[in-house]
This record gives C-alpha cells, structure tokens and sequence, in this order.
C-alpha cells in the first residue's frame, strides 16, 4: 500500500534504455511487463509462474518499477482484484498457471464480460490429478471459451515483445488477453533478450484510459441484473470486439517489427512453406524444434514447411486459410490433450478449414502431451508418418 | 453502559433512493440506507449476489447514486481492495470503497478474500449485512445461522453453532471491528462514520437485519426483533479497534432470550429445552465476551 511505501530510488537513466540481457523466458516476461508500466499488479505463486511475479517485487523494490503490488491470498482474488483496478481505469497485469488458472475461471468469464483489458502472462504447466510439473497447454487452452484473447509464445524474447503487443491489442478492442508460454522450455530457459527503451515503448503503447470506469464523478455502476435481450445484446458486442482482434495483432505486430526490429508474422508465421508438400502446424515452444526439423528436412530433398500459429483466441480462419492453401497435408503436434476431443489445435484447424476450395488433409498427432520431449528427429519421423497414411477425424496418440 | 438516544437525528446524505426492490419492511434495506447514507457521495460500493445486489437494481436503475460494481459472491474483499489500489494510482486515495456483503458472502464463501484483505490491512469499509442465511435463495443455511434454527438445509434445527464472526475479524488485529442492528440505527450510524474516517486499514461491521420472511417475522415487527437481539443479549452491540481494544455498547437488558425467539417463525419447532440450552449459551458468551475485553483491556495496559 502506498502509505507504507518507502522513497524511491532514482532510477539510473541507463536502466530505461535499450537493454540487451541473458534472462529466463519468465523474467523476460516480467521486463516487458515492467515497460508498459502497469499501475496495479496482482500476484500469487505457482509453479512455474512465480519467477515471473518474484521478478516483478524486485524490480519494484530497485525503483525500476512503481506499481501497487497486492499479494492476494488466492489466485482467484488476485483476478478478482485485477478486474476492479481495470474497472476503475488503470493498466494492470497478473501471471498464473495450471491450477490456478483454473482457480480463475470464474473471474475469467468476469472479466471478459466486464470488458477489461487485463494482459496476464500464463506458463503452461499439467493440470492435476495426478500433480506434475511438465508443460502441457491444455490449462490455457481449456480456457478457451472465456472471452479472452490468447497468444502463444516460443521464446522468453518473443513473450516480453507479445506483452507489449497485448496490451495495445487488449486496450484497443476492451477485451482480456492471454500471452501463454511453456514451462521450462521456455519459463526456465535463459537466452539473451533485448528489453526495448522505455521511451521506445511509451511511444508504441499510450496510457490506459477509458471513458467508462468506476469513479465517484461519472457514477456508472458494472454488474448489475440484465433483461435477456440486454444479455443478447452484449454477447453480440462482445463478438464483434473479438472479430476485430485478428486485425488489430496483425497491425500491432507490424507496428512493432517498424519501431523495434522484432515482428512474430502477427497471428501466425509460415516457415519455409514454398511449394511444401506437408506442413507442420503447431503453437508454443515446439515450433523452436520444427524449424530444426523443417531445415533438416528441407536439406535432405523434402518439401516440409511450418506453420506457427500464435493467436488461438479468436482463432484467425481466414488468416490460417490463406496461409494452407495450396499445402496438400498439415500434420499437428499437440502438447495438449481434451479428454474425448483429442487434440485442441487439431479440432481447431479442421473446423477453420471448412468450406475452403480443396483443402488440405489434416493428421492430428498427440505427440507431447505431459512434456514428453518431442526432438526434431522425432518430428522427421511424425511427418514422413503423415506421408505414409490416411489422416482420420480423431486425434492419434503416436 | 452507553443507552442509545431515544430521540435523535441522524446526518444523511442522499445516496440510497425509495423505489428500491426490497421487501415491505426489510431490515437489510434499512442497514444499506444508515450504510451509503452515512459513507456520503464519495464512495464506490462492491455488492455480491445477495438481497443487497436485488436492491441495488437491475440496469439501467440504480437505488444509489454512487457507482456499484456487483462482483461474485465470494470475492467482495478483493473486489473492493483492486478498486481501492487503483484509486491510489490515480491520486483519488480519499474516495472510500465500501463492501456491502451477506452472511453467506461474509462467514462462508466470501472468508477466505476477506480473511486475505484483512491481513493485508487493505484500506476498505466492509460492512457484513447478516441475516443469518441465504435468505436471497430462500432461507438456507449458512454459517451465520443460529444454533438450533429452523432453515431450508436444516429442517430439524441447526446443530451447530454461528461462527464468531466480530471475534474472527478482530483476531486479524485490523483497526475497527464492530457489531451494531438495524433497531439501533444511531449507533449503526456512529459506527460506519467511525469506520468511514478513520481512513487506512480494513474496518469492518457486522449489522445484524432481520430478514422478515426468512425469519418469520411480522412486517411491522423488524425493528422490535431487531432491538430484542440486543436487549435478550443475542448480538451485543460492541467495538474492538486493533484488536485489542473492546468498548461494550449495549448489552443484555434481562430479557430472556424466549422474548426473541416467540416473535419468529424460524424457532417455533424450539422445546423448552432447547430454549433453556440457548438461554444458557447467551449467558455463556456474554460473561466471555466480557471476560476477554477485560482481560484484553488487561494486557495491552500491562504491555504499555
């Protein structure tokens, strides 16, 4: 609370300043969120999330930052609390994984309903029972229905860089977003990172401030009981909000490669596609080792490609039609699993294919799932699989 | 023993407007005005589900003229404090933020984010309106509920206990603690401006409202239920800043606690028994209520 905040210490100009730095994929993450200068941070521990929160107390504790920091009891508050400072009309920010996300759900649907921007950095981590550590995105995936945008990440460079994003995305269309990475792979990996200059990110990103909020002079109130047309109505706005978002991280990206040097492709990046006759389709921290499996591929005479996708929430059709067309054979590989529905990105990509001229043949392989190691070699083998047979509708455990 | 005023005026700002959806006589509708009245216009208030988040109306109404923001039903404290930590940010400190929860919002599923804002000390009014149930549901049970007491879960009687909430929250050595009833409506009044000026810290007050059909009571009969849990010594009225200093309001005037229970509809399945047994453990908790204040009065003078 700020009446027992200590004076804070000037901050050495060269901190604000173009830094290149070896740091964890989670700290990365902490540094991006530190430059957009959320005004309100809500924190609770988790494996492996916490590094990510940890970091931020320190850089508060040093001066770099300057935030009202609530260590919540729960995660469900810490999103509870989260979504009231937004209300209220300042930038915010949380991190959770795993369990607690789950926790979350309920003030997920809230908030998204509330129509806060809210950017939370999530590490994809197994969901118990039983208890395990490993990366799996089905925490954040399974979260897919509640309104909230979600980008996936394969690097700790690539993650503080879609948190800035993120927030010019969220702030623009007034909705929640999710930038999620994998555990270990990338929350624990060191790299080097180049953190942008503040100046550089104050320029990209202008302040948070909404013309409805909670405040004593505008006495709007949130919340209240809504007739059944009202809530019709909502959800409708709601969608069209979502629909724009496609287009606004296309633009926010291409914005961000101009001034930082750094772009992702936006929603999705095709690698090596050229005349492919097969393309790997994935998320998350497995497109790192696909590009190894593409290239070595790629040498050997085969005509391999990779499409990354980065936005799964709204998942961009018409962006990921366009990228396949003409790609006779997409193989997904999983690093999630939906009991009874396989593989969430595999469902996702046949669905977005509907109605498309000729579409290509999708296999849908279960190959990661629990953070089995999934190496390029083992990606060479998935895909000449995929050469070799008939796709099915379901997912397959490989 | 402080006696209330029996005439008094009490300073109302004009917060909490007529055309709200509460019952006739509703008891919680008469803490929320002493409540939002008191706290004034620079408020901003967080209701969960509960009567509280009916009266408050649907949209586009509003029964307040300050800004509401209805949260879930467990989540009232953190809701308040993120209001509160924003405020900060944006030079508005002053504005109070005002929890307005049931019981079951309170003692149940809502302990766990105020037990979490109070030993954070967030600088909110949180304001328990108990009506010993979830009345908005149709009189369940909730750890607010009497022993004995008929309700929905609990056909044949409660067989347990109701928490100790005002001894549960001062235990978190937050600044204010206080009981206070809608049939004591200065006193109520008193001890939200107390709590609204204190400034810092979480104050919190548990007001006891009769819930009339919930309880079984007589549409007219709300403030005189209200007034007889006092006076029988069912819900003293008293204080406890930081912890550790109590200042005892009102207490049992020698009516026995059968006085109380005749006038509901909840405690008519009672035997006689059972009303000796509720007699008896009034008594009990009155002497420790007693007892710790004076003994807590004791330490912290021994420590000075």
């Amino acid at each position: 609370m700020s009446a027992v905040k200590t004076e804070r210490p000037t901050v050495d100009p060269e901190l604000l300043a173009e830094r290149r730095m070896l740091l964890k994929g989670n700290h990365a993450v902490s540094y991006g969120v530190m430059r957009c200068r959320p005004e309100v941070i809500a924190m609770y521990p988790i494996t492996p999330q916490t590094p990510i929160v940890e970091k931020i107390a320190d850089l508060q504790l040093s001066g770099e930052l300057d935030a009202e920091i609530m260590t919540a009891e729960s995660e469900h508050s810490a999103m509870s609390a989260c979504i009231t400072a937004s209300l209220t009309g300042v930038r915010v920010f949380t991190a959770t994984a795993s369990q607690g996300l789950f926790l979350m759900h309920e003030m997920l649907h809230y908030a998204s309903g509330a129509r806060v921007p809210i950017v939370m950095a999530c590490v994809n981590r197994t969901l118990g029972s039983p208890w395990g550590f490993w990366p799996d995105q089905t925490d954040t995936l399974a979260q897919r229905d509640t309104g909230w945008i979600q980008i996936y990440t394969e690097s700790g460079q690539e993650s503080l860089d879609t948190i800035i994003m993120a927030y010019k995305v969220a702030e623009q269309c007034l909705l929640p977003a999710i930038v999620a990475h994998e555990a270990f792979y990338v929350s624990h990996a060191l790299e080097p990172v180049t953190v942008p200059s503040q100046e550089n990110v104050d320029a990209y990103l202008p302040p948070f401030n909404p013309i409805h909020r909670l405040d004593t002079g505008l006495k709007e109130s949130w919340g209240n009981v809504i007739n059944q047309e009202m809530f019709y109505r909502h959800r409708k706005d709601m969608d069209a909000s979502m629909m724009t978002v496609p287009g606004l991280l296309q633009a926010a990206d291409e914005e961000y490669a101009a001034r930082f040097g750094r772009g992702y492709g936006g929603v999705l990046e095709k690698y090596r596609c050229e005349d492919a006759d097969i393309a790997i389709v994935g998320f998350g921290a497995m497109c790192g080792t696909a590009r190894e499996a593409v290239d070595k591929m790629r040498a050997a005479g085969e005509k391999v490609g990779l499409v990354k996708i980065r936005l799964y929430r709204p998942f961009p059709i018409g962006a990921v039609q366009e990228a396949v067309a003409g790609i006779p054979r997409l193989v997904v590989m999983e690093r999630n699993y939906s009991p009874g529905a396989g593989g969430f990105l595999h469902q996702e990509l046949k669905a977005a294919l509907y109605g498309m001229a000729d579409p290509p043949l999708v296999h849908g392989y279960l190959a990661g799932v629990g953070g089995v190691n999934v190496s390029d070699d083992r990606m060479v083998e998935l895909t000449h699989k995929a050469l070799a047979e008939q796709p099915v509708p379901e997912s397959i455990w490989v | 023993m402080a006696e209330t005023k029996k005439n008094y005026q009490i300073p109302e700002e004009d917060i909490f407007l007529s055309g709200h959806a509460a019952c006739p006589g509703c008891g919680e509708a008469l803490a929320v005005r002493y409540v939002v009245n008191t706290m004034g216009e620079d408020t901003i208030a967080v209701v969960p589900p509960s009567c509280i988040a009916i009266i408050s109306g649907p949209q586009p109404y509003s029964s307040m003229k300050i800004p509401v923001y209805q949260t879930t039903l467990e989540a009232s404290a953190a809701s308040a404090a993120g209001i509160k930590r924003a405020l900060i940010r944006q030079g508005k400190g002053d504005t109070n933020v005002l929890a307005l929860a049931g019981d079951g919002g309170t003692y149940d599923i809502g302990f766990q984010a105020l037990s979490g804002a109070a030993e954070r000390n967030e600088d909110i009014v949180y304001v328990c309106l108990d009506n010993e149930g979830y009345m908005n549901t149709g009189a369940q049970k909730s750890g607010a509920s009497p022993h004995l007491v008929y309700t929905a879960f609990t056909p044949g009687g409660k067989p347990t206990t109701k928490k100790n909430i005002p001894e549960i929250m001062a235990s978190h050595g937050i600044p204010y603690v206080a009981t206070a009833t809608t049939g004591f409506p200065d006193d109520l009044a008193r001890k939200v401006a107390k709590a609204r000026d204190m400034k810092g810290g979480l104050r919190f007050i548990v007001v006891l409202t009769p819930c009339l059909a919930g309880w079984g009571v007589k549409d007219n009969e709300g403030v005189k239920v209200s007034r007889l849990a006092v006076d029988t010594g069912l819900w003293p009225l008293y204080e406890v800043e930081n912890g550790v200093k109590y200042t005892i309001n009102r207490g049992p005037q020698g009516i026995p606690v059968s006085e109380y229970l005749k006038t509901q509809g909840r405690y008519k399945h009672l035997t006689p028994e059972m009303i000796e047994q509720i007699q008896r453990e009034t008594d009990e908790a009155w002497e420790l209520l007693q007892a710790r204040a004076s003994c807590v009065a004791e330490v912290a003078g021994a420590a000075r």
